[in-house]
């Protein structure tokens, strides 16, 4: 199943890193995200797209995960050459992952 | 319960003119919150006062004050924004001739708040040791002092609080934080403590979630996008707060647009770093204690905030000169549009190299196949069914004759490159100067800030 049918996502900048935050469509779709969406996993979705590492947060009282993606903006800010140079869609490029689901 | 509404006027520089008017006029409210600086505007302004010291501030708002003056005064509406920019004094002169204009003489109390820019004073903060080290690189300032053209301590809630108690009714600010201009009123109307922090980060979650307008209230929400009712008339959200630190997030009747918990938890997540400690001068906000509840239809109630201490350290936005940038487009039609447009990258790089220009970096997107998602678009496309494919080429460099030099090569392609191009109407793209951005941290108590008040 595509992320995008279990999560939505909006995205934004510090400086050269893109912060995306994950959100559960559904309460139960939640831990489904905690256990397959990781750090380790976004980083090779964005593999050729970002220089740096991935961090995530978890907040289950949101049912969302935030995921800094460093070196994401070609510098960022004003540097940047890049059409998405605050990171605002990387939200939905995550949002492509495919993830399994047990029917 | 004693209930008190904020209301988000803009968003940022730029944001739609008529909001505020609507804001105020929609329904009731109690203040009017109007956020204008983004990371870089503080060097637009800082570059406009020194062509024009009577300039350096937002523009826009003084014109949208003129507007909703009338409505202001009327219903005893106060309002706060960071318009003063590196200019508040100006800023808020120009708002006082526009109320005199209006026939407000003696009728409108006008609050300045100064102390942030501390670009008079960077050498001495450098000579006593504070290095303004760079955030994100670490390294001290004094590597660019030379180039630096703006720097601006990031101000509190404090300076916002202190001219809304000696009674101004308008409220204009240099560089406090965007969750300032949200949490002054809320500690002004309910008398929270500077050291509530429970209180302090519910606040400031509020002013987080309005500070970027109708981004809370259904506008560029992907969550059930389609559905969102009447965005054209969209109503920018507004903040219910109790004096408990609980409130809602409503918007006016008769609007457009859509608050619910999806969408509120968007805007929590924008340009989040670590959700337990969301850092303003005012305090520590933890964003994994908020609790959502959908109460009725466009009415989010936020409860459960809790807080920590401030830190004894302010965020520092320096500006300094970097360098310069073009970029160049042209639109390569079906078929083997993405092809086309390759070839045509491969070849102007070429040139680039033969040249031997010293660019720090040319970038390529191919705007319909990977500008926005990359290899991750691109490996889902077939490229023999895209109509058309944008090349969009970036360079930058240190010194501008590279850059220049760079933007002559692109319309050549149109007659020496691969065919089926078209799109180049625009000319050629000019050189643009890089102002960047330069976060670094300074002690608190190297900052004072400044409160004046103005009488129209």
């Amino acid at each position: 199943m595509r992320l995008l049918d279990l999560a939505h996502a909006r995205s934004g900048d510090k400086g050269d890193t893109a912060n995306v935050g994950l959100i559960a469509r559904k309460a139960d779709y939640y831990p489904l995200l905690v256990k397959q969406v990781t750090a380790a996993r976004v980083a090779r979705h964005f593999k050729g797209m970002i220089t740096g590492s991935v961090e995530r947060f978890e907040l289950p009282n949101l049912r969302a995960l935030n995921f800094l993606l460093h070196g994401a903006l070609d510098g960022g800010g004003t540097i940047s050459l890049k059409t998405d140079a605050q990171g605002k869609v990387f939200s939905t490029a995550l949002l492509r992952m495919e993830i399994e689901v047990r029917q | 319960m004693k209930t008190v509404r904020i209301a988000a006027g803009q968003g940022f520089w730029g944001d739609w003119l008529e909001a505020p008017y609507r804001q105020v006029t929609g329904g009731p409210v109690d203040y009017l919150m109007m956020d204008y600086l983004a990371e870089v505007t503080m060097s637009i302004l800082q570059k406009q006062k020194s062509r024009d010291p009577s300039l350096g501030y937002a523009t826009d708002f003084v014109t949208q004050m003129e507007r909703i003056l009338p409505t202001v005064v009327d219903r005893g509406i106060r309002v706060t924004a960071n318009a003063g920019g590196v200019n508040p004094r100006a800023c808020a002169a120009a708002v006082a001739e526009a109320a005199k204009g209006l026939g407000f003489e003696g009728k409108l109390k006008i609050g300045v708040v100064t102390g942030d820019d501390l670009l008079g004073r960077l050498d001495g903060l450098i000579a006593r040791g504070h290095d303004l080290k760079n955030l994100d690189t670490g390294r001290p300032l004094r590597d660019v002092r030379d180039r630096v053209v703006s720097a601006n301590a990031y101000l509190g809630a404090a300076p916002v609080v202190e001219a809304l108690r000696r009674d101004a009714q308008v409220v204009i600010t240099g560089r406090v934080t965007d969750t300032g201009l949200t949490l002054g009123p809320l500690m002004h109307a309910f008398d929270w403590a500077p050291d509530a922090w429970d209180l302090l980060a519910a606040g400031t979650v509020a002013g987080h979630i309005i500070e970027c307008g109708a981004q809370a209230s259904g506008g560029n929400t992907l969550s059930d996008w389609e559905r969102i009712p009447d965005l054209a008339r969209v109503g920018y959200p507004i903040v219910e707060a109790r004096p408990d630190g609980t409130f809602d997030i409503i918007k006016h009747p008769r609007t457009g647009g859509r608050i619910n918990v999806a969408g509120v938890t968007e805007q929590l997540v924008y340009e989040m770093g670590d959700p337990r400690a969301y850092i303003t001068p005012d305090g520590i906000a933890d964003f994994t204690t908020i609790q959502l509840a959908q109460v009725r239809k466009d009415r989010v109630r936020v409860s459960g905030v809790r807080g920590k201490p401030a830190t004894d350290k302010l965020k520092v936005s320096i500006a300094y000169f970097y360098g310069y940038k073009a970029v160049g487009t042209l639109v390569y039609a079906w078929p083997d549009a993405l092809k086309k447009a390759q070839a045509a990258d491969r070849i102007l790089r070429q040139r680039l190299q033969d040249l031997g220009l010293r660019l720090e970096a040319i970038h390529s997107e191919f705007v319909g196949a990977n500008a926005t998602h990359g290899n991750l678009a691109l490996q889902e496309l077939d490229p023999a069914q895209i109509p058309e494919v944008q090349l969009r080429i970036g360079v930058r460099a240190r010194e501008k004759e590279p850059v220049d030099r760079f933007t002559r090569e692109i319309a050549p392609l149109i007659l020496n490159g691969p065919p089926s191009v078209t799109g180049f109407a625009g000319g050629r793209p000019k050189p643009e100067e890089i102002v960047a951005y330069w976060p670094a941290l300074i002690d608190k108590r190297m900052v004072e800030p400044c409160v004046e008040l103005v009488e129209a």
